[in-house]
């Protein structure tokens, strides 16, 4: 291709990505737009193809990143180039949102037609328009009984400042306005500026590890042309590769000879870590480079972390062999080994948030069938010593001698809450009881509040949106941000079975909320536990300090009576089985403790 | 080892109660002639020429036969399966069903024994467990059989049951001792999967008994049996002296069995078998001259030690030292060296040098000491 028909081309085509709250028809949306760009037959699409995991189907949203080229053409006669890239539908990624959008030029904004905007969405919103991106309005389900379209695009205009007037209506279940969503963005998303010749430069806006290929970089080029062959440096790193392939998705991937200025698709240059290609940073030629990186690039660090023991001890080498499969395709994973007087040997995680979190751990458990342990998530902290040294600590148990401690700052968030008007006293209580400090409250139309509160992250992470939840009947929706470390009052308790501290139920809470703490922790303990021969008191203690007791009662009956008609085998199973039970348990201080009772410090339910 | 034993077994009930997860059909319009005439197959094929000394005909409930089909059954047993001078045999009979007629049968072909089905002495627990009886049935079955002239028999009694109280425990006792029953087995109730209690549970509308409670019943059971001259010979099993059942304890002394019938367990030839157990698989396979054995299991001498330990453990009586080394050549606390010395320190089982049993404290944690007594796969080999 020469210059000039690179230029021409350039002038076809439209990246976007679609920004929407979970449930207000992202994935159904990007499913009829794929067919009605003929990009996949119907036959070919399972449902939803964008998300693409099992977990991110069973879960609804998109944890992995997918952008697919399609072919539309006009009422103008001309034949335009699509590029559609998703956006991960979590807070945990939010990053990775601000990476995807970078790579557009405009973004459909589809609202539920009788929900309205949610929390989510004004996140996305504000990331898009940062980015400046060009925002096409779509008002979907618009075929619901309950919808209100009007409501809802007076809404986008006054709490958004967008001009709604020209918003399409539609249903993408239906099939409605998807015609008109396809003009508006050949008409309203700008086509990508840069040259072709300029040097390289190619933002990463995701990049996944595959076994034959190494790592495969989803990019966006801003500048000049990227080939095979060409010998390539990413700009954060320094390190420098070869490309073996550039292609792009439709959605199958599909190799070609180049991609240049507004083309979005792959690379692959035989990386073998994901860690080499990190998202956000900019790829350029190594022999004749870009002046910059393109902006926005960060190093993403993990705000959450957890233990994770195998349950059977035989099993710390398989273990460790998924955690390295796992970094090579998520370079926010970070884990190191670490060992715990009750759970023996394991690894200390770190990840992007809550989500995050589970993801990894039911992915161990699921792909690579490994029991495990998991330690409730805690923050980090940053712990500053009477010796005017500061440590980080990301694991309770080891919180340094508070004699040794001068003071100690814990990582805040600013957590947006959108929530009907009826349920603004319930959230505030929330936030208040979870150590929120109020900022702002805004009115966004006669019945929806935006609610913005300065919260620990601490606090969040243990069984907020859970309390969220119900106590707006799942009205809420949520978002936060980080805004740095703060000091507070936090004091390390210990949690003593049979009287021996149990280091992986060790937590860090803030002094005016230990007793509480402790004796939810206490309470559910003891359910949790089974009764054991003998009587297993349960103390939580801070220092020497008891400050709240629970009791195990000795068990007093298990013997099975009936001989089912000389069914011997059927005694022996049942033996059997209560001896595996066990052994799925962990013996602390000879208390048989099940798996659950470790995450538990993290709920305070009282849901009996 | 020679077969000792003989267990029968006869699917049918009038009435399916809510707990009960045996192999059993609901009578009406089942093949039952032809049931008895497959069962006498089966037993002819084993062609015993030993006399035994015991069987014990269970179900289901063989009263849910007709008088006829009652007489056709007592009649195989009496063809087919000699019984040694002074052998136990005894057939399960349920309040409700039994007759005058049904009773003079049993005592011809030489039945010395009944287990009388009661569960409790109380009409509205005895709905609540969907039994087809009540409290006056109950007694009079009873007194039935003492007419009869069968002085040796057994109730059967539950506890734990959904809405029971200790007082209505302790009246069904009062009654079984007003009685002067010689012999009791009192089971807790277990909730086991495909039953309607089951079933209940899933759905909320049953929760399970509370553990102390159904100690206490347990323990007010053993206190009733002491001061009444009913000893506990086995976990739940109380009988007068001279009452307890020869063939109960065949299964925890380790002993080879016959199991004739659809669903019917065995133990021959070091070998663990269970029948087929849908009537019309069973039939069938016995009309073409198959085998009934669905599943077979060697019992490796490994697991025969472990079978003595558990089963025989839960005998008053406890494990006979000697005998175990007899049969197996190594002292069993060799064998369970891991684990012995910890149980006694804790209390659960007691050695006095001939025998090793449970302790009183042990009977009630009977499970967590059987648990003990399974080998790790390691140690077995």
């Amino acid at each position: 291709m020469n210059n000039k028909d690179r230029l021409e081309r350039q002038k076809r085509i439209r990246n976007f990505s679609i920004i929407a709250h979970i449930d207000h028809g992202k994935s159904t949306l990007a499913d009829r737009i794929l067919e009605s760009t003929s990009a996949l037959t119907k036959r070919e699409m399972k449902e939803q193809t964008l998300d693409a995991m099992d977990l991110e189907r069973e879960r609804g949203i998109t944890i992995k990143l997918n952008s697919v080229q399609l072919k539309h053409t006009h009422t103008d006669g001309e034949e335009y180039i699509f590029h559609l890239i998703d956006t991960p539908g979590h807070v945990d990624f939010s990053y990775e949102v601000s990476r995807s959008l970078a790579a557009c030029e405009g973004a459909l904004l589809i609202v539920d037609a009788a929900q309205g905007i949610e929390a989510q969405t004004l996140a996305n919103v504000y990331l898009a328009l940062d980015n400046d991106l060009e925002i096409i309005p779509v008002i979907n389900k618009i075929d619901l009984p309950s919808a209100e379209p009007e409501r809802v695009k007076q809404e986008i205009e006054d709490v958004i400042g967008l001009d709604a007037s020209e918003a399409v209506h539609a249903s993408a279940k239906s099939g409605i306005g998807i015609e008109e969503i396809l003009s508006q963005i050949v008409e309203k998303v700008p086509a990508p500026e840069g040259d072709p010749e300029k040097p390289l430069q190619a933002l990463i806006f995701d990049s996944l590890y595959d076994t034959y290929r190494g790592v495969i970089s989803y990019i966006r080029v801003v500048e000049g042309t990227i080939r095979p062959g060409q010998k390539i440096k990413m700009m954060a790193t320094g390190k420098e590769f070869e490309v073996s392939e550039v292609g792009v998705f439709t959605p199958k991937p599909i190799a070609c000879d180049e991609l240049t200025v507004g083309d979005v698709g792959f690379v692959t240059a035989a990386v073998k870590n994901v860690g080499d290609s990190r998202v956000g940073d900019t790829i350029t030629d190594a022999e004749r480079p870009a002046e910059m990186q393109l902006e926005g690039y960060k190093k993403m660090n993990p705000m959450v972390f957890c233990g994770l023991y195998p349950v059977d001890a035989n099993d710390y080498n398989p273990l460790r062999d998924a955690l390295e499969r796992l970094e090579l395709n998520d370079s926010s994973l970070q884990y190191e080994a670490e060992t715990s007087q009750a759970l023996g040997f394991g690894f200390r995680a770190g990840f992007l948030g809550l989500l995050h979190m589970e993801i990894v751990q039911e992915r161990i458990e699921r792909e690579y069938g490994i029991d495990l342990i998991t330690t409730a998530p805690s923050v980090i902290y940053n712990v500053y010593l009477t010796d005017e040294t500061m440590i980080s600590i990301d694991n309770p148990a080891n919180f340094p001698n508070p004699q040794k401690v001068d003071y100690v700052e814990e990582p805040f968030v600013k957590a947006t809450v959108m929530v009907p008007n009826d349920y603004v006293g319930a959230v505030m209580d929330l936030c208040q009881k979870k150590r929120g400090e109020f900022i702002d409250m805004k009115y966004m139309d006669a019945n929806r509040v935006n609610i913005v509160y300065n919260i620990p992250l601490t606090e969040i992470v243990y069984d907020f949106f859970d309390q969220l939840k119900s106590s707006t009947k799942g009205y809420a929706s949520f978002d936060y941000e980080m805004i740095g470390f703060r000091q507070s009052s936090l004091v390390k308790m210990d949690i003593l079975l049979n009287g021996e501290t149990v280091d992986a139920l060790s937590i860090i809470v803030h002094r005016d909320f230990a007793y509480e703490r402790g004796k939810a922790i206490t309470d559910k303990l003891k359910d949790l536990i089974p009764r054991q021969q003998f009587e297993v008191p349960i103390q939580a203690s801070i220092g020497q300090k008891i400050i709240a007791r629970q009791t195990i009662k000795a068990m007093r009956k298990n013997v099975l009576s009936k001989c089912y008609g000389g069914d011997i085998s059927r005694k022996r199973k049942l033996l059997d089985k209560q001896k595996e039970g066990k052994k799925r348990m962990k013996s602390v201080g000879k208390v048989d403790v099940p798996q659950e009772a470790f995450m538990s410090v993290l709920k305070m339910d009282n849901d009996k | 080892m020679a077969v000792t034993s003989a267990y029968i077994h006869i699917p049918f009930c009038r009435q399916i109660c809510f707990y009960c997860d045996f192999n059993k059909f609901l009578i009406d319009r089942q093949p039952v002639d032809q049931y008895l005439d497959a069962l006498e197959q089966e037993i002819r094929q084993a062609n015993i020429s030993e006399p035994l000394d015991s069987i014990y005909i269970g179900g289901g409930t063989p009263t849910a036969l007709n008088e006829a089909q009652v007489k056709k059954m007592l009649d195989i047993v009496d063809r087919l399966v000699p019984l040694a001078e002074g052998a136990e045999y005894t057939v399960e009979v349920n309040p409700g069903e039994i007759t005058m007629e049904k009773l003079a049968a049993m005592k011809n072909s030489g039945v010395n024994r009944l287990s009388i089905g009661v569960q409790s002495f109380e009409t509205r627990l005895l709905e609540v467990i969907g039994r087809g009886h009540g409290r006056d049935d109950a007694v009079e079955a009873v007194k039935l059989a003492e007419r009869a002239g069968f002085d040796n028999y057994s109730i059967d009694l539950m506890f734990g049951l959904p809405g029971q109280t200790m007082a209505d425990f302790q009246a069904s006792l009062d009654m079984a001792v007003s009685l002067n029953v010689p012999h009791i087995s009192a089971y807790s109730l277990k909730i086991e999967e495909k039953t309607m209690f089951h079933n209940w549970y899933k759905q909320g509308r049953l929760t399970p008994f509370p553990e102390d409670t159904e100690a206490d019943m347990y323990e007010l059971l053993l206190d009733y049996g002491s001061r009444n001259g009913l000893y506990p010979y086995e976990i739940s099993n109380l009988a007068a002296a001279g009452y307890e059942s020869f063939h109960n304890c065949v299964y925890w002394k380790n002993e080879e069995y016959y199991g004739f019938g659809a669903g019917a367990h065995g133990y021959v030839d070091g070998m663990r078998y269970a029948n087929i157990a849908p009537l019309t698989h069973y039939i069938k396979a016995l009309e073409q001259g198959n085998t009934v054995v669905k599943e077979e299991m060697n019992v490796s001498s490994a697991e025969k030690m472990e079978e003595e330990m558990f089963l025989g453990l839960r005998m008053y009586a406890g494990v006979d030292k000697s005998r175990f080394k007899e049969r197996y050549g190594m002292e069993y606390k060799e064998v369970f060296a891991s684990t012995v010395p910890d149980l006694l320190e804790n209390g659960l089982i007691e050695d006095d040098g001939e025998k090793v049993k449970l302790t009183p404290r042990g009977r009630l944690l009977g499970n967590e000491v059987f648990e003990k007594f399974l080998l790790e796969k390691d140690d077995a080999s």
